[in-house]
């Protein structure tokens, strides 16, 4: 079976992210306020064949652990999903 | 005996090779390029792996470059306690394959630096003998290149590394305000536990063709010479007798 497996991958909590930063501090001045911290990293879509879920998401997690993230700078989010960029978009 | 032979790993990507492999030749050695696809390091005494954009720094910089083939030889290398040298990219590469401690975050500008750094040279290793105390004027060119320990503070490095280079000003004092990019610290370079695994940010090889104006980077390499032509890798000379 075909599964389609979302990775979220930001930078740690206490970490500069100086990318974050700068968004946080950009927002004001487009007029966007109330935002109180922007964190910035990557979404990574993995289309994989499988038998279960459980088995899917346990290799997809292995992946994120060794390769996908870096566990000295970041953290990672592992779970199921539709079809790749599924959700409200512009 | 000949001239000792340094490999200089070429991956997809690399851009400071040819630059290592100068500076290796102009210290008395004799450079060997190696492929990434190799499983051989054909001999060499020592292995440097050089600055540049492996595999386009793609995920991470040095994240994919860490599966190349020839890495589970330097892997294997640097865990039987010879000297292996990583510049740059060659810094990232080993901190992704867990050979040295940390990593290597954006900078906190979040710009590409290029410019000439001054780094003061904390403790004695295959590649900074009789450098301890020294500060040379070295260029650096990154664009991540903070460093961060294991555990964020420079303390976490006890027991699995220790700084080697720092960022300072030109009577060696390293200021926060001459950190260039952020980095733990004002750290510039670190070594393996053993020692014998030596990562910096700044460009020794850039650094060491007279004809290029400045030479402050060949004693990194005339320190590796010595270390070959005259004792056993680090590790081994530290076993208890």
């Amino acid at each position: 079976m075909r599964y389609v497996v979302h990775v979220d991958v930001l930078p740690k909590e206490g970490i500069l992210d100086p990318q974050g930063k700068a968004v946080e501090e950009a927002l004001p001045a487009l007029g966007f306020s109330g935002v109180e911290k922007v964190r910035v990293g990557k979404h990574i879509v993995l289309e994989m064949d499988g038998n279960s879920a459980e088995e899917v998401l346990a290799r997809a997690e292995e992946m994120a652990r060794k390769f996908l993230s870096n566990p000295v700078i970041e953290e990672f989010r592992v779970r199921l999903g539709g079809a790749a960029g599924e959700g409200r978009s512009g | 005996m000949g001239r000792p032979k340094v490999g200089v790993v070429v991956f997809p990507g690399s851009l400071d090779d040819r630059d290592a492999a100068r500076a290796l030749h102009l210290s008395g050695m004799e450079p060997v390029l190696l492929w990434h696809a190799e499983r051989d390091l054909a001999g060499v005494d020592a292995v440097v792996l050089p600055g540049g954009f492996s595999y386009g720094d793609y995920l991470r910089a040095g994240a994919i470059a860490r599966f190349a083939p020839v890495m589970e030889k330097v892997a294997e290398f640097a865990q039987a306690g010879h000297p292996v040298l990583g510049i740059c990219n060659g810094f990232q590469i080993l901190c992704e394959a867990g050979l040295l401690p940390g990593a290597l975050a954006r900078n906190s500008s979040l710009r590409f630096i290029c410019r000439e750094v001054w780094v003061r040279v904390e403790e004695e290793t295959p590649f900074t003998a009789g450098l301890k105390g020294r500060v040379l004027r070295l260029p650096i060119k990154h664009s991540q290149g903070r460093y961060l320990p294991p555990g964020g503070s420079e303390e976490s490095l006890a027991g699995v590394g220790k700084v080697i280079f720092r960022y300072a000003d030109s009577l060696g004092e390293a200021r926060p305000e001459v950190n260039p990019n952020g980095s733990v610290g004002n750290i510039a370079g670190v070594a393996s536990a053993a020692g014998n695994v030596v990562g910096l940010m700044p460009h020794p090889e850039h650094a060491a063709d007279p004809e290029l104006g400045r030479t402050d980077g060949l004693p990194i390499f005339s320190s590796l010479l010595a270390h070959l032509e005259g004792k056993a890798p680090l590790a081994e000379a530290a076993l208890p007798r």
